[in-house]
């Protein structure tokens, strides 16, 4: 399959059930609420080293959040409901009860309930206050400059995880412009975030290692400066930079939409070719066909 | 089709009709419903001599007439709904456990003592001791939601526990008073002693108020708690100006006769 002069791999992605969670951040400012957000999605690039897979959603504006002050949506991803708690917990109480003017709530309303504000309220040694408005409990935890106000219960429901696509191109400025532009495209749609720097990973990785203690290792396959080394490797002719977009999601549709989207805007002059990475189809329990994919978009 | 019971005898002395209670009319018919027992006075009759009864009950009860002098109704109720369509007497819906009183008019004294849930909304004003414990009980209201869109006497939420008590209008003396828990939003004024020996929970008023000598000035903040409050308020029909919703909060701790873990917010938006 081919789309313009951009060759579109005949092969799919491979996702993963996860386990995901939106909260919402919302603050005094559009800037605290985004500082907030940064802050408590650094570190969050891969469940291999970083424990969870996290990003921001969306800005909200104060009319649509849920104390009527700026807000930020963001999605967090991890293997499994209990671990995913546990990193909200430290999430939420490290990067968003520090910041300044911040409020946190529960931004889904199925899956699974995890204690959060009922964790976190132990902060407020004795002092802390709880609230229940529509069969929701609040807690009110005082701090330096008023109260930090957040959900008692938050959310996680099964999602997916590991959507993605690589982008092939003749150079790296034009393997990082086609990335901006796909980035650009995927993170307007709803339900998903793109985990990485910027939304973009140049490391992508295989699982295991020539060392025993690694159960990833760099994926040589799409490493330019190994194309004649490795046994099997995956840069064609005038390939000399891969640059992957991993995306996770609520939903499968979302990620499919997301990766969807992406790919058409990714495929630029330069672009030799859109693939996506998979170990085979025995890891993950979804497959997103690339050629299937954007034969949708076509119709 | 709803229950309708429609007074046609005035009661001479206070009418007893707890049984004017979705729990005791689930079960019953049109005829067994009137030959239900109150207590006129000290006078056991059946609640036809006061009450013409029409249609059957559906989960709804509508009463009408004045009935200033009908007491307990709704009382321990746990399921349906009960519309008053003018006053009701004293006692109504105490200690409720689920479902929803709506009152046109006024309500008397002890509306909801000792209430443990479900929801109340009275369209004029309330008594004293609304949402109160009764005299030697440790603990009042427990539950639930009184919405009341005009005044109260004095004594509201008086050991309550748990809940929320909104007041549209005014509220007399001792509001949460030996308060325990819970909330009470009063959108007028307040009368004097304010949160009297309470040891938790939050009273809030969106105008100044005279605080008591054993309560300490904290702070001025947002509490942004209260947009919640707010937010939930104007779905259940009260006005409030938006200059509230932003607007900063005087927090007042005490009582510290008590555990001094109380507090009276009270609004500083000047609008009045």
């Amino acid at each position: 399959m081919k789309i313009k002069s951009t060759e579109i791999d005949d092969t799919f992605a491979e996702a993963f059930k996860m386990f995901g969670s939106r909260i919402i951040i919302t603050a005094e400012t559009k800037e605290w609420a985004i500082a907030a957000a940064q802050s408590v999605t650094g570190f969050a690039t891969s469940v291999i080293g970083c424990k969870c897979e996290a990003g921001i959603e969306t800005e909200i504006l104060p009319e649509n959040s849920p104390d009527q002050r700026h807000g930020v949506s963001v999605l967090f991803f991890a293997m499994d409901s209990e671990s995913l708690g546990k990193r909200l917990v430290e999430r939420i109480g490290q990067s968003v009860m520090t910041c300044p003017s911040t409020s946190c709530f529960n931004g889904i309303d199925d899956g699974n309930e995890v204690g959060v504000g009922g964790q976190l309220r132990y902060f407020g040694d004795g002092h802390q206050i709880s609230k229940k408005i529509l069969n929701k409990r609040l807690w009110r935890i005082p701090v330096m400059d008023g109260e930090f106000l957040v959900d008692d219960i938050f959310r996680v429901k099964e999602a997916v995880g590991g959507g993605n696509i690589l982008i092939m191109a003749k150079d790296q400025n034009t393997a990082l412009k086609a990335a901006k532009s796909a980035v650009k495209a995927m993170r307007e749609v709803q339900n998903i975030i793109l985990p990485f720097p910027n939304g973009v990973v140049r490391s992508g990785s295989k699982v295991g290692s020539k060392y025993k203690a690694l159960i990833a290792s760099t994926n040589d396959a799409y490493c330019p400066t190994l194309s004649s080394v490795v046994e099997k490797t995956e840069i064609g002719e005038g390939v000399n930079c891969v640059l992957e977009i991993v995306i996770d999601g609520l939903g499968l549709e979302d990620v499919e939409q997301a990766m969807r989207v992406g790919a058409e805007a990714a495929i630029k002059p330069g672009v030799k070719k859109i693939s996506a990475g998979n170990y085979g189809g025995g890891l993950g329990q979804y497959k997103i066909h690339l050629h299937k994919l954007l034969a949708k978009g076509e119709k | 089709m709803p229950l309708h019971l429609k007074l046609h005898t005035q009661p001479e002395v206070p009418l007893e009709a707890d049984c004017i209670c979705p729990d005791k009319i689930q079960s019953l018919k049109g005829s067994e419903i009137s030959s239900m027992i109150v207590f006129h006075g000290n006078r056991q009759v059946k609640l036809g001599e006061f009450f013409d009864c029409k249609g059957e009950f559906d989960g709804e009860i509508i009463i009408d007439g004045d009935l200033n002098n009908v007491k307990h109704v709704g009382a321990s109720m746990t399921f349906g709904k009960i519309i008053i369509e003018g006053n009701i007497g004293l006692h109504t819906g105490a200690a409720m456990q689920g479902g929803e009183i709506i009152i046109e008019g006024n309500a008397a004294d002890w509306l909801a003592a000792e209430m443990q849930g479900g929801k109340i909304t009275v369209k004029g004003n309330a008594g004293h001791m609304t949402g109160s414990g009764y005299r030697g009980s440790t603990v009042g209201m427990q539950g639930g939601e009184i919405f009341i869109h005009g005044n109260v006497k004095n004594e509201t939420g008086h050991v309550m526990r748990r809940g929320l008590i909104v007041v549209g209008g005014d509220s007399g003396d001792f509001t949460g008073v030996n308060m325990i828990a819970g909330t009470i939003i009063v959108l007028g004024n307040m009368g004097i002693r304010t949160g009297a020996g309470m040891r938790r929970g939050s009273i809030i008023c969106f105008n100044e108020a005279e605080i008591l000598p054993t309560f300490t000035r904290n702070c001025v903040y947002k509490p942004s708690f209260i947009k919640f409050y707010i937010n939930y308020l104007e779905k259940n029909g009260f006005s409030i100006d938006s200059s509230y919703t932003n607007g900063t909060f005087e927090r007042w701790s005490g009582d510290s006769i008590e555990l001094n873990r109380g507090e009276v917010l009270l609004s500083q938006y000047k609008n009045k």
